[in-house]
């Protein structure tokens, strides 16, 4: 775990863990990497986080359940995200997202079988200039038709 | 990677022509008190949308007692509808970090942060390398450009997909690593800030504009713009025309004059400010942006006379739902009460009696909500209802008592 917390570790002569103001600030930023690297945050992981930085658990738990890019439930190797503002929706990312779960074979909020895709709807993704848009990952992709959409997946198949 | 929307960028202030670095260099022979004065004489209110006197901001920061003081620079802009920031953050960046030195100069600070939505990701490498280069050329680091005892330098934070975090005191919150609840004001940041010390926290749009002005004047500025509201302010603008994109344009325009730039025909309502403003029908389309008559952080998104204003009403709900952060009762609980509202209103079992308690729970929501979101959650609600009741009133008698009671 250790390789996530490079903070916190600082202890007094009794060996308790000394909390500074710091460390707490590192929270989200570790629980980013984590989920990253791992597609989730387990509860074990949440332990050792909690006892990295000399916190409750839950105090962690709180803090991944807030952030909707956070999650306890693992995610896909890739998590395609369609933005549901009303700019796309008028643009016709409903269309875009049916079309998605036709070819994934799943329903919006759900993982494939295999673990490669997640598929999600997500509030504005400041990309209303180019609707309907979508995000695979981090990369933002504009002007989204729906035949772009089975060459979508198989890139990042 | 994006594909640049451009529409030939043309503007008085953010895309007017620009030197970078040469507004820090100025600051710093003019000296602190003289570089918030030049901000304060511009009358440059704050771009995120909330409009308090940057100067005034930045002064109260500047005279706080603290060894440790921070700029924060507001990089979550997550209302629906916006993406100036995006624009500004990807081609602009420099003007942002120049922007952000200044007011660290002027105040005293020696850490800044940029909070930049989990969405934006995909900027990161370009604006570390950015960053990189400015601590190369001395324009971030020890001794900035030789002054004495003047260190700075910026550290990029990402959010991780929530719109509260754009509210000030719940992106402090998320950068000291708790859940994004806002906090009571006051004490405001500028006192009572990042782990407890002073803190300027500005709109990516604000530290852009502070170079210009800093460079040219602020009586160059103030004479761009309304007597109110000094300068630019940029647009984002979506929906239902035929040139979207991001526009730099004077205050004072109006919304007849916006449309007729965009290519936007048959248009029956505008957005203004995203889910959280307000909606302008058509008989308002003389009113102008600014600040003392249509507020804005920049969103417009257009709509044409094929809308369903309860489509509309029903999607800005549904993402108030989602965003809310739970904290406080009248947005927890208010937001899904109108949207059941909403819902009913479209199957006819609305009545009129009903649409009377959800009007006064919408005053409530409005004075008593902690934070920015639960305040502004039902405004487009209201607008919506009031405006368009011929979308939701079922016969052809106008009085919505009749018919909103008989379809039941």
């Amino acid at each position: 775990m250790s390789k996530f917390c490079s903070v916190g570790k600082e202890r007094d002569e009794n060996g308790e863990i000394i909390v500074c103001e710091e460390s707490r600030a590192k929270l989200l930023p570790i629980l980013q990497n984590m989920q990253q690297e791992k597609g989730y945050i387990s509860d074990e992981d949440m332990q050792s986080v909690a006892d990295e930085l000399g916190i409750h658990p839950v105090e962690v738990y709180s803090v991944v359940t807030f952030y909707s890019f956070l999650s306890v439930e693992k995610k896909g190797e890739h998590i395609i995200r369609i933005s549901n503002c009303i700019s796309n929706i008028m643009a016709g990312s409903k269309e875009i997202l049916k079309q998605f779960e036709r070819i994934l074979n799943i329903k919006v909020g759900e993982t494939t079988s295999d673990g490669k895709f997640t598929l999600e709807e997500t509030a504005c993704i400041g990309m209303c200039d180019m609707a309907p848009a979508v995000m695979v990952d981090d990369k933002l992709i504009g002007n989204v038709t729906p035949r772009m959409v089975k060459k979508i997946i198989k890139e990042h198949s | 990677m994006i594909k640049k929307n451009t529409n030939n960028r043309k503007g008085k202030v953010i895309f007017s022509k620009f030197e970078p670095f040469t507004a820090l260099k100025k600051a710093l022979d003019i000296g602190r008190s003289e570089s918030i004065a030049e901000i304060r004489e511009s009358n440059l209110k704050g771009r995120g949308g909330a409009g308090f006197p940057t100067g005034v901001k930045w002064n109260l920061a500047a005279v706080a007692v603290d060894k440790e003081k921070y700029i924060i620079c507001n990089a979550d802009e997550g209302e629906p509808g916006t993406f100036k920031d995006r624009v500004l953050l990807d081609e602009y960046p420099e003007l942002v970090f120049e922007g952000m030195v200044i007011a660290a100069y002027a105040v005293g600070a020696n850490k800044g942060f940029l909070y930049l939505r989990g969405e934006y990701k995909s900027f990161l490498p370009q604006l570390e390398k950015k960053l990189k280069e400015m601590r190369t050329e001395n324009y971030l680091g020890k001794n900035i450009l030789n002054k004495e005892n003047f260190d700075f330098d910026i550290e990029i934070r990402l959010g991780s997909g929530s719109y509260v975090c754009g509210e000030e005191t719940a992106l402090i919150e998320s950068l000291e690593g708790y859940r994004g609840e806002a906090r009571n004001k006051p004490p405001f940041p500028a006192n009572v800030g990042y782990n407890g010390h002073p803190t300027v926290l500005n709109n990516v749009e604000t530290f852009a504009t502070v170079p210009h002005i800093i460079d040219k004047g602020s009586k160059w500025f103030k004479s761009i713009g309304t007597e109110k509201s000094s300068g630019t302010k940029l647009l984002s603008i979506s929906g239902d025309c035929k040139k979207p994109g991001v526009y730099e344009v004077p205050f004072g325009i109006t919304i007849k004059k916006i449309l007729e730039m965009v290519n936007a025909i048959d248009t029956k309502a505008v957005q203004v400010g995203g889910a959280s403003g307000h909606c302008v029908s058509k008989k308002d389309f003389g009113r102008q942006i600014s600040y003392e008559d249509l507020n804005t952080g920049g969103s417009i998104i257009v709509f044409n006379n094929k809308r369903n204003m309860l489509d509309i009403a029903e999607n800005f709900l549904e993402f108030f739902k989602e965003e809310s952060c739970g904290q406080c009762t009248p947005c927890r609980e208010g937001i899904p009460v109108l949207l059941e509202g909403v819902r009913m209103l479209r199957k006819g079992e609305c009545t009129h009696e009903y649409l009377d308690d959800l009007l006064s729970l919408s005053e409530t929501m409005k004075l008593a909500s902690k934070c920015g979101l639960g305040q502004s959650s039902p405004n487009a609600f209201v607008d919506i209802i009031k405006t368009f009741k011929d979308e939701y009133v079922l016969n052809e008698n106008n009085d919505i008592k009749e018919k909103i009671f008989n379809a039941r």
